[in-house]
């Protein structure tokens, strides 16, 4: 498959605060791809940059190998999905989906097209009502309906289900997933939502700071996370610090354990990953480690405890109920483990001892946070800050 | 339960006695009766009634005569150009305006506002000056060879004394409302094909129709009905219903009374009908931002 859609040491940055640098990805055609991140990552920045919304202040995007820098958005063979769906409120669902076909197309040829992708989005005979009357999901289908009746060769989805409830999320995951399979179109996602990545994407690009992370498919960045903000941002991680004794052989928490991962120095410090899921709560006497319960949530599949070992909390996932105060073996298997080299993140992740602010910030698309965990701005998209345009939305 | 505070009804939010109500509103419908209603009662009266009282459709018939109508058909026509002219200025400055940066939208609107804080007698005086025979236009166009012109006097004159006054009536509704478009939208429609001009054309022209029908509404009812500005750029010379108007009334005689109620009649049910049309297409969009 070739590169449709490159980005070469590409840098933006907004009143010299650098928001993306020197970023480099390519993306295939027919490809299901998720920027994922959260708020502040650049994951915004970049699809703003291949839609044409902004020009980098170095590098170049190219598209089927061509610069396009200088093209404007309207010229792009590139459709948005907004966020909150941007629809036009002078217009009906009809006029809303035909608006990049007026005046280029013959009136009967929209009538089909505009139908056909009405049926396709499972709003047929809604072509009359007003936007404004229709359910968040259904703008949201009139969106991805307007944006793909052009037949563009991308489509870019800005947080395109963030402000649906869980429910319908999960029903629109499935469908947009079919709509790009029935198309061909390669679709560019951008969430802050790991779930919604993991279970939808083809390739996934996590970001942070203005720098990609890792780029792999779902399975790769979640079992094989290549530092301590990919393990934590995907998924639950315990990222404990270890050293490297030997091939197959890392020491943490006081001794040594099997693992599965080679290729280290002889004693390189190293970010130890074990997934919540993967550690077998046991007898006392039975545990390699001990800890000590001092939380327990009930989950519905499992319990959610939170573990005190030697002073650093750890997240485990069990279906066998354990009481909060009690002492507990812990044992994990090699395959249980994964080794990461340290990063500029090591040591900042990992521990769940202030586990509920964390899913706060992840959880809500509105609410942005500055390093300090501060709620800065509400209801403002993150990259958009510093867009000049007047236009408080109330 | 038995009990039967149980089947009581529930407190209710207390409400404020009728005489208490009564009180709060009296000072402005007291206000509206002797300022808004009576003035209403008494044109009314004295478009259809005659010295005597008696009742008659004279007055209004003397007003549908010619050199009455051809006023009347003259101050119409004037009010829509100026009102015309204001919109054809204000709209693409209201647009440039709402493309500056925060800090210079609001400056900018503040220049706009700057000549609003001096007397409207006080702007127009300095307009006829600047356009006197031998005023500085014609000294600054002298320069250039160009021999004075009689700009006074003048239709054009007029025009550009409403157009002058009013302008800043149209400029702030539209600005207002085009500033608080969704900057989205406009990306919404380039990203579907528009450039520049089809993307203010296609979306934020229909969606600022509220602002445009406020500036009209703002800008047609003053000129219709202004005398000051005919009176004081024509010399007195070309009238407008409202300097016939103001002339009747200020006659102090029942007859004249007449006369000038007749044409205010007339004046209103003008503006009213305006003011229908113009909330007719407003209504398609919110109803009219004033």
């Amino acid at each position: 498959m070739n590169k449709l859609i490159e980005l070469v040491g590409v840098t933006k940055s907004f009143d010299g605060e650098v928001v993306l640098s020197d970023m480099n990805l390519y993306i295939r055609d027919r490809e299901f791809v998720t920027l994922l991140g959260p708020s502040g990552c650049g994951k915004t920045t970049t699809l703003r940059l291949i839609g044409g919304f902004e020009t980098p202040d170095c590098g170049d995007i190219l598209f089927e190998g061509k610069r396009i820098n200088d093209v404007p958005a309207y010229k792009r063979q590139v459709n948005t999905v907004f966020q909150r769906y941007a629809l036009f409120p002078h217009l009906n669902v009809f006029d809303n989906i035909a608006f990049a076909l007026k005046h280029k197309v013959p009136k009967e040829e929209i009538k089909t097209r505009v139908d056909e992708m009405l049926n396709m989005v499972a709003l047929r005979g809604f072509g009359h009502r007003n936007v404004n009357s229709l359910s968040g999901g259904q703008q949201q289908r009139v969106a991805i309906a307007r944006a793909l009746i052009n037949r563009p060769r991308v489509l870019l989805l800005d947080e395109p289900l963030g402000a649906l409830d869980l429910k319908l999320r999960k029903d629109m995951q499935f469908e947009l997933k079919n709509i790009q399979q029935a198309t061909g179109i390669t679709f560019i996602y951008v969430t802050h939502d790991q779930e919604e990545a993991l279970s939808m994407s083809d390739t996934i690009v996590v970001m942070q700071n203005g720098k990609i992370q890792q780029i792999g498919t779902p399975t790769d960045v979640y079992n094989e996370p290549k530092n301590a903000f990919v393990a934590d941002f995907i998924g639950e991680s315990n990222i404990v610090d270890g050293v490297m004794r030997e091939d197959y052989k890392v020491f943490f928490d006081g001794r040594v354990f099997d693992c599965l991962d080679r290729g280290f120095d002889k004693n390189e410090p190293v970010d130890v990953v074990i997934r919540p899921e993967d550690v077998d709560v046991v007898p006392l006497e039975k545990g390699m480690l001990r800890g000590h319960v001092t939380k327990v949530t009930f989950k519905g599949v499992h319990y959610e405890i939170i573990v005190d070992v030697n002073g650093f909390m750890w997240m485990i996932q069990t279906t066998d109920y354990v009481g909060v105060d009690s002492d507990i073996g812990i044992y994990i298997e090699p395959d249980a483990i994964h080794i990461m080299k340290k990063s500029e993140f090591s040591g900042t992740i990992g521990d769940y001892s202030s586990f509920s602010d964390e899913m706060d910030e992840i959880s809500n698309p509105d609410v942005e946070l500055d390093e300090h965990g501060n709620v800065i701005e509400t209801l403002v998209d993150e990259d958009d800050k510093e867009t000049p345009e007047v236009g408080n939305d109330d | 339960m038995t009990d039967g505070t149980a089947l009581a009804p529930k407190a209710r939010p207390s409400r404020r006695p009728a005489i208490v109500r009564a009180v709060t509103v009296a000072p402005h419908g007291l206000w509206c009766l002797l300022f808004i209603l009576a003035p209403l009662a008494f044109v009314v009266y004295y478009t259809f009634t005659d010295p005597s009282g008696a009742f008659t459709m004279a007055n209004l018939k003397e007003v549908f005569s010619s050199a009455y109508l051809k006023i009347l058909k003259r101050s119409v026509l004037l009010a829509l150009e100026s009102t015309a002219i204001c919109l054809l200025l204000a709209y693409p400055l209201a647009l440039a305006v709402a493309r500056l940066k925060p800090r210079n939208q609001s400056l900018a609107i503040l220049l706009f506002m700057l000549p609003m804080w001096i007397n409207l007698l006080i702007r127009t005086y300095s307009l006829k000056l600047l356009l006197e025979t031998n005023g500085p236009l014609n000294s600054f166009l002298g320069l250039f060879g160009i021999e004075p012109i009689g700009f006074l006097n003048s239709e054009f004159a007029i025009i550009l004394g409403m157009v002058y006054n009013y302008l800043p009536y149209m400029i702030l509704p539209i600005y207002s409302v085009i500033a608080k478009i969704d900057p989205r939208l406009k990306e919404a429609a380039q990203d579907l094909g528009c450039n520049g001009f089809q993307t203010t054309v296609r979306v934020v022209l229909p969606l600022s129709v509220s602002g445009i029908i406020s500036g009209i509404t703002m800008v047609f009812v003053p000129s219709i009905s202004t005398f000051f500005i005919s009176k004081s750029l024509s010399d007195g010379r070309i009238k407008l219903i409202g300097d016939v108007i103001e002339q009747r009334i200020s006659l102090h005689n029942v007859a004249a009374y007449e006369i000038g109620s007749a044409l205010s009649f007339i004046l209103m049910i003008l503006i009213i009908v305006s003011m229908l049309i113009t909330n007719r297409f407003g209504d398609k969009d919110r109803g009219v931002v004033v």
